[in-house]
């Protein structure tokens, strides 16, 4: 009997000016110079293109966020989201989910220095980041520097973006700088300078389980030898420290958010790179039971599959030997190469840009049932102000259906909830706020609604 | 049990909902002429925008119907006949209820301007008006005439502009919203309309609307004398019961349909609620037809406890509440805060001196109770407002305690102490010491 109603014609789109052309030009002229730059035979030139493509390119965007996001009152700028066909998974998202997955099928499995030290498909980009390279990690490049720098580059230049659309608001200029700062300090510069002075190359803002091999034997014992005896001791006692121990405190008082909004490289790309596809995560039951089919498993894999190292490491189990190693190929491979990296950003212009995030990183499995269970974190409803308006469920890139809980009352406590803000943000009725407040009551709803009942998720 | 419900608008669908929980076995039945399925009314603006596409809009999924058994109808009630207590669908289905109710909601209001039926000139209340003003205003329209300064008004003015469009707006009142809004909050909200280029027409109404040689609109002439080019129109002059139902089954019916305290129409089996429903004898100071999200609401709640139930329950409109936003200054009001100050009430106001944000307190000069709150560009939390209101708390304790209603985002800019030092200045009398701020481990 359930017909699906749609509307007949979709609602008009504003001319585009043309100094937005202007702008959008410089980004594809960029974007054209990637060409000669990965394939022109001759290696300044390819080189000088590189540099080009890159400037123009962040020039582009920057000048085209400021022309659109900077001349108009500051203010939630939404309009035209499901309108357009890039943040509407039209042409344009299916092609741009294409290039980028396949830059990390090249990226992942066709991109390994063979032993004249060429990088494949990638070779000219790699080495065009020599110079760059060697000044900050005193090697030469390669295809995991050239990876590094742009996805640096993405959370900077789009972290400008969005810190221009969403100036209203103080939350998300601190959040957004606070992701820039973790990306460009923490993820790029630091680990470079490890390498520049012949120590490991470690990830400070990474943790176990999302970087899982950090707790497992083999890295710890490789961290021990090469850090030495003070910065490898410290190497592994951090990651220790921050998984076991600062991760459930600081999750009591402010939720995953401090980690995945906050600090996380994934969470930095998603909420800079990613906030034009936001919209796209899907909020259907039927999504949330795959989440908790899937992030759980993961969760339960990484955790048995560290166990199981240990034990074989240990020796106790000598029928371990010969499995250890191809099993932590596998996860690495499967989730660590497929999931979190051709999955989790090639498909952001179609299903949104926390996929990852979402359906696979067992640290936000881990943080989320620290959130839901241990955590004073909540989002509160104001009252019985909401108008079901659906606002704050569109941008919940987590699929959450904020809704359901806004318009019974209900505080939304959820293990997925990375707390972004946004939700508070794009409520046109102020409904929505983040607070950390006592565990005492952290389910009551508001007495000014009375709640149905009717189950929604189960 | 059969119970038959006309319209899946708030009111409708809270009934059914209630109705589904104190009764789990009745059968229940939600008509519509307008959608398959529940919508948020306030949302439709959304869609014109491109933020939402109208499945984003519904406030259940399409399962959650079937799964709690209520049953959709996608038709037309073209008759009602309360002796046989049925109801006729244009589909020629005909639906007998045990109870039934109307939750028919409202339309928007044509007036009565020679050219008000000419093709670009429309209301915006339901899914169909969104349908014609997609479809109308896809290309050629390059003027818009907004006639109405109230809240339909201003949605409809961001709606065009975002699209590129010059809009005027045509308002009958000296300012913005004059009914409700006092002076300074109007002006903020002139503010947000000047900043996104929305010509305002104030103390000007509509004199007559211009046919171009099509039949469509090609401009508007005002009480002004002044003429004005338009390819579309939009009257935001308020909204009017659906009354045809009532009416076709011989009920009593004025500005909507009559109904007393319970909900209950001249027929003892048929009920209404919502816009569409006007009370016989409203409370002191209340009106008899609300037309709110959130009154249709609680109707909808109160008449689904008569029809279920044993003991009829009464209609209580309880405090009033409401928010809205105008572009991108949002606004909040708890209690009562009339538009031009009240004899026996003192009127607090609070702006910042360079950025959109307005606290307006109301209170009593003996006792110091507060009465009423208007905020724009703040957040204040609903359930302390509400008690405070309710209990006649003093404005000096409310505004010592004023960080616990705080409900702006963390990092937001408190002005806590500013708003209180102002108050100290004017009221040396009642001189207030802020206690409580809003903190970052605080709920």
């Amino acid at each position: 009997m359930t017909t699906t109603q749609t509307l007949t014609a979709d609602a008009p789109l504003p001319e585009v000016a043309g100094t937005e052309k202007l702008l959008l030009t410089l980004v594809a002229l960029g974007l054209l110079l990637l060409l000669p730059a990965t394939f022109d035979a001759d290696a300044q030139r390819a080189h000088a293109c590189f540099y080009a493509a890159l400037g123009l390119i962040s020039i582009g965007t920057l000048g085209w966020a400021g022309w659109k996001y900077g001349r108009k009152p500051p203010g939630v700028q939404h309009n035209n989201l499901w309108l357009r066909a890039s943040t509407s998974r039209g042409a344009v998202a299916w092609i741009t989910g294409i290039v980028l997955t396949g830059f990390y099928v090249i990226l992942y499995w066709f991109s390994s220095p063979d032993d004249q030290g060429n990088f494949g498909p990638l070779n000219q980009l790699v080495h065009a980041l020599d110079p760059f390279s060697q000044a900050l990690r005193n090697k030469p490049s390669d295809q995991w520097f050239l990876y590094g720098a742009f996805y640096t580059l993405a959370i900077l230049v789009m972290g400008v973006r969005g810190l221009l659309k969403y100036r209203h608001s103080p939350y998300h200029l601190i959040r957004t700088g606070s992701l820039m700062f973790f990306q460009l300090g923490f993820a790029f510069l630091l680990p470079g300078l490890l390498l520049a002075f012949q120590r490991p190359e470690f990830y400070f803002s990474y943790f176990w389980p999302l970087k899982q091999d950090y707790l497992f034997p083999d890295t710890v014992g490789y961290l021990l030898k090469d850090g030495g005896p003070a910065l490898g001791v410290f190497m592994v006692f951090w990651t220790a420290v921050i998984s076991f121990v600062a991760t459930p405190v600081l999750t009591y008082f402010f939720g995953k958010r401090w980690y995945c909004s906050w600090v996380c490289g994934c969470g930095g790309l998603a909420e800079t790179a990613g906030d034009p596809y936001r919209q796209l995560s899907d909020k259907s039951r039927t999504a949330w039971r795959w989440e908790v089919r899937i992030i759980y498993t993961v969760l339960g894999l990484i955790v048995a599959l560290t166990a199981l190292l240990w034990v074989g490491a240990s020796g106790a189990v000598p029928a371990l030997q010969g499995i250890t190693q191809p099993l932590s190929q596998a996860y690495g491979f499967a989730i660590g190469a497929v999931f979190s990296g051709v999955i989790g950003v090639g498909f952001y212009p179609l299903m949104g840009a926390r996929v990852w995030c979402r359906f696979g990183c067992p640290m936000a499995a881990y943080l989320g049932l620290l959130q839901k269970h241990f955590s004073r974190f909540r989002i509160t409803t104001n009252g019985a102000q909401c108008i079901s308006c659906g606002n704050c469920s569109n941008v919940c890139e987590m699929g959450i259906d904020v809704k359901q809980y806004a318009q019974r009352g209900e505080p939304i406590i959820r293990a997925s909830c990375v707390g972004c803000g946004m939700c508070s943000t794009a409520c046109p009725r102020g409904v929505l706020n983040l607070e950390n407040g006592p565990r005492e009551n952290r389910y009551q709803g508001s007495q000014l609604i009375h709640a149905d009942s009717l189950r929604i998720l189960s | 049990m059969h119970l038959v419900i006309i319209g899946n608008g708030i009111t409708g669908v809270t009934c059914a909902l209630t109705a589904r929980q104190l009764r789990p076995e009745a059968c229940i039945t939600l008509v519509s002429a307008e959608s398959t399925h529940h919508f948020s009314r306030p949302a439709l603006m959304y869609v014109y925008l491109g933020h939402m596409r109208y499945q984003d809009i519904k406030p259940y999924e399409d399962w959650f119907w079937a799964e709690n058994r209520l049953e959709l109808v996608h038709a037309t009630a073209t008759g009602l006949d309360t002796a046989t207590k049925t109801v006729q669908l244009d589909n020629g289905m005909a639906l007998a209820y045990d109870k039934l109710l109307l939750a028919t909601g409202s339309r928007g209001r044509r007036g009565s301007w020679p050219g008000s039926e000419l093709a670009g000139v429309q209301t915006f209340v339901t899914l169909p008006d969104l349908e014609l003003l997609t479809r109308d205003t896809r290309q050629g329209v390059r003027e818009a005439v907004i006639v109405g300064g109230g809240l339909i008004g201003v949605e409809l003015a961001e709606m065009l502009a975002a699209k590129g469009m010059a809009v005027t707006m045509l308002i009958r009142d000296a300012r913005y919203w004059g009914a409700i809004l006092p002076a300074e909050e109007a002006a903020l909200v002139q503010r947000q309309l000047d900043a996104h280029h929305i010509v305002t027409r104030y103390g000007t109404e509509l004199e007559e609307i211009l046919a171009d040689e099509n039949g469509r609109v090609r401009a508007v002439r005002t009480t002004a004398g002044e003429e004005l080019p338009c390819q579309w129109l939009g009257l935001a002059i308020g909204v009017e019961p659906n009354l045809d139902l009532a009416a076709a089954g011989g009920l009593d019916v004025d500005k909507g349909v009559l109904v007393t305290e319970h909900l209950q129409t001249t027929d003892p089996h048929v009920y209404a609620a919502g816009d569409c429903a006007q009370l016989r004898a409203p409370t002191a100071g209340e009106v008899a037809v609300e037309q709110l999200w959130y009154t249709g609401r609680q109707q909808g709640e109160t008449v689904a406890h008569t029809l279920c139930g044993a003991a009829p329950r009464p209609y209580q409109r309880g405090q009033w509440f409401n928010s809205a936003k105008f572009f991108d200054l949002e606004y909040q009001t708890y209690g009562r805060v009339p538009a031009e100050p009240a004899a026996n009430e003192h009127s607090f106001c609070w702006q910042h001196p360079t950025r959109a944000a307005l606290l307006r307190i109301n209170f009593r000069p003996d006792t110091l109770a507060v009465t009423g709150l208007n905020v724009l560009g703040l957040r204040q939390r609903h359930d302390t407002w509400a008690a405070w209101l309710q209990a006649g708390t003093p404005v000096t304790e409310v505004l010592a305690n004023l960080g616990a209603a705080n409900f702006d985002p963390e990092f937001f800019r408190q002005h806590e102490a500013a708003i209180v030092a102002q108050f100290n200045q004017q009221f040396p009398q009642h001189a207030v010491q802020l206690r409580r701020r809003k903190g970052l481990f605080r709920v």
